[in-house]
């Protein structure tokens, strides 16, 4: 088992390494000069010449990215002189769209993302679980025919569509919560919990559709299964049954898409940030995006591939606990 | 040995609502059985004899199946009864073992939890170091090596024979007075199914327990059962004595599937001999005796009266079948001597 988590994770940095370098020359590679991009409209030739070379864009495409990789680990300094300044490690680069090091940028947001990804996730396994338990239970009654209706909407209806909805209809028409605006919860924790609590309920609702489908036909699926008529017939009770013969079966999928889906979701929820307006990883990135801030698009890019990989091991890991016919001896 | 009777099946019919209609799986179907003995259930798929079996436990979809008649287990009605009563005799009165064991246990428990699991469901006020020190005795009893590493492993670490022996620990752990055996070896090799069969019957002497072996080989019936009924259509069509069945059958379904029998001692090279046609479809039955489209030897009363049980020769065997007596007793006799 310690091999086999060695081995995953040896293999996980391999592949960090080269989301790292097909990122970095994937932005490289847009048709806009960073340096250019440095000062705004009215930038003089001296003063981009000055940045390009400050900023290490001066530079071969190679050189650049060792720079980048050496920064993640050394930290980075830019400049000489008056001019100079340094981004600690890990350094993700420098945002010269917001005058600021990628790593405090994304340090800025990552909380507000990380707050609403484990508050939508924890509400939607709860949510998922439940109805797709409760269809299973009563399947082909009232119960599991509304379970079906909720899916279907779920599934089909984006985002954006239920989240202004909601917006409008909550905040707008009904005035029941005030506008979204984002406070950290060590500092406001009511006006946090006003303002999380609809995009929480949006990100959970929508994301617990699948969960109920899959709760629902994983629970159906062990139902028939030979080993739960030979629980029946030990004598057991439903609870147990229930419990050690069908849940334990059905949640094995439940767990590996979960664990995949949180770690999406930490990579910044970007149209449920830019809906209620928090000021996350997503919202940060859709900035970064318009105003071709590429430090900051590799930067969040990075994080979201740390956060998927670290997931697939993990849910490996998992794995080998959750089904024993998988574990690696 | 005591030879009460354990078991005791009366008018049992067990009706299937499907969206197609209703399909009768089982109709009208009494016996008895007797603590020691072992009943064989013969008939092809679809014969009802599986139905029957899942319907002593009550284990069949009550949502969607009606089950009607008596099955009366130490005076108590499983039909009847409420569900803790019914959970209580589950396992503890009357176990069963099924017929793949492969899919039989759960592939995410040990094969030690699982039997203990088994033994303490009946046995609230047991330890649970008292439940491992039974599991332990039941392994060595089922003939498992070295069980004192074994109960720690998964089912998928046993081989197909292994698994049984398992399944058949979680049967006998509570010592029940009826073991409903459904295909207990269908799924296994040639060599684990003597193995197998071997095994049941040691163990059916130590615990003076009655079986009900389900099975559509003849050969299993043979080798382990005392009286056999053979099913046809959801109906008992003959019940006879192991002896009778091979040496002067009643039905002619029956002589059929002898006739099917293949032995190391068939002169011919050509092809097995089959029954012509298949089983019927249990929602349309042929009118009359359901067998009557595929023998040949039906006459017009065939077509429109259901034959009844009845005694027929010198060996205790009961028959429904329209022929008469005469014509039953030399052709059955011809077809056990093929």
């Amino acid at each position: 088992m310690f091999m086999f988590i060695v081995r995953r994770i040896f293999f996980a940095v391999l592949l960090l390494l080269a989301v790292s370098f097909f990122t970095y020359m994937l932005f490289a590679m847009l048709p806009s000069d960073p340096a250019a991009l440095t000062c705004g409209k009215n930038c003089k030739p001296d003063v981009i010449a000055a940045n390009r070379i400050r900023l290490g864009y001066d530079k071969s495409l190679m050189e650049q990215y060792w720079l980048f990789l050496k920064g993640i680990f050394a930290g980075r300094d830019y400049g000489t002189g008056a001019a100079a300044f340094s981004c600690g490690a890990p350094s993700l680069g420098y945002s010269f769209g917001q005058h600021e090091c990628v790593t405090t940028l994304i340090a800025q947001t990552f909380p507000v993302t990380a707050y609403l990804s484990i508050g939508a996730f924890v509400l939607w396994m709860l949510i998922g679980i439940s109805s797709g338990a409760v269809a299973a239970l009563h399947k082909g009654k009232w119960q599991d025919r509304a379970a079906s209706i909720f899916t279907s909407i779920g599934v089909s209806l984006p985002t954006f569509y239920i989240g202004l909805l909601v917006l409008f209809s909550v905040v707008i028409w009904l005035q029941i919560l005030p506008f979204p605006s984002y406070e950290s919860p060590f500092v406001n924790f009511p006006t946090f919990l006003r303002t999380m609590i609809l995009p929480w309920l949006v990100l959970a609702v929508l994301s617990a559709a699948s969960y109920t489908r899959l709760t629902r036909n994983g629970m159906l699926e062990a139902m028939n299964e030979d080993f739960v008529r030979l629980g029946v017939a030990k004598g057991l009770t439903t609870r147990i049954i229930l419990r050690r013969y069908v849940m334990r079966q059905a949640l094995v999928p439940i767990v590996t898409i979960a664990g995949l889906d949180f770690a999406g979701l930490l990579g910044g929820a970007i149209i449920t940030e830019s809906v209620f307006s928090l000021p996350g990883m997503g919202k940060m990135s859709i900035r970064a995006v318009v105003e071709s801030d590429l430090p900051v698009l590799v930067g969040t890019t990075m994080v979201a591939a740390v956060f998927i990989v670290l997931a697939n091991v993990l849910v490996d890991i998992a794995y080998g606990y959750l089904d024993p016919r998988v574990r690696v001896k | 040995m005591s030879n009460e009777v354990v078991l005791s099946v009366r008018n049992l019919s067990v009706v299937f609502h499907t969206p197609d209609g209703d399909v009768v799986a089982v109709n009208d179907v009494s016996f008895d059985l007797r603590s020691g003995e072992t009943l064989g259930i013969v008939g092809e798929s679809g014969s009802g004899k599986s139905v029957t079996a899942s319907s002593i436990l009550r284990l069949n979809n009550s949502s969607t199946a009606s089950t009607t008649g008596s099955i009366l287990v130490s005076g108590v009605d499983v039909l009847s009864a409420d569900e803790s009563e019914v959970r209580r005799i589950r396992g503890s009165e009357v176990a069963m073992i099924f017929q793949d064991p492969l899919s039989a246990l759960n592939p995410y428990y040990t094969v030690g939890k699982q039997i203990a699991e088994a033994y303490l469901v009946h046995h609230p006020e047991a330890s649970k170091a008292d439940a491992r020190k039974v599991t332990l005795e039941m392994l060595k009893k089922v003939g498992i090596p070295n069980p004192e590493k074994r109960i720690d492993e998964f089912p998928h670490q046993f081989s197909g024979g292994m698994r049984q022996r398992i399944v058949i620990a979680i049967a006998l752990i509570n010592n029940p007075k009826v073991l409903i055996a459904d295909e207990p070896t269908t799924a296994l090799d040639v060599t684990v199914q003597a193995q197998i069969l071997d095994l049941m019957k040691d163990l059916q002497v130590e615990f003076n327990m009655a079986i009900v072996l389900i099975t559509h080989d003849l050969g299993v019936i043979a080798e382990a059962a005392l009286d056999v009924l053979v099913m046809y259509g959801g109906r008992i069509v003959e019940r006879s004595t192991v002896e009778a069945l091979f040496s002067e059958p009643t039905h002619p379904y029956a002589w059929g599937l002898l006739g099917a029998v293949n032995s190391l001692e068939s002169s011919g090279r050509g092809a097995l001999v089959t029954i012509a046609g298949s089983p019927p479809s249990l929602i349309a039955l042929p009118p009359g005796c359901s067998f009557n489209p595929r023998c040949s030897y039906s006459s017009d009363i065939c077509r429109t009266e259901i034959p009844l049980l009845r005694a027929v020769g010198t060996q205790g065997s009961v028959a429904a079948c329209h022929l008469p007596e005469g014509d039953i007793l030399s052709l059955g006799r011809k077809a056990a001597s093929r």
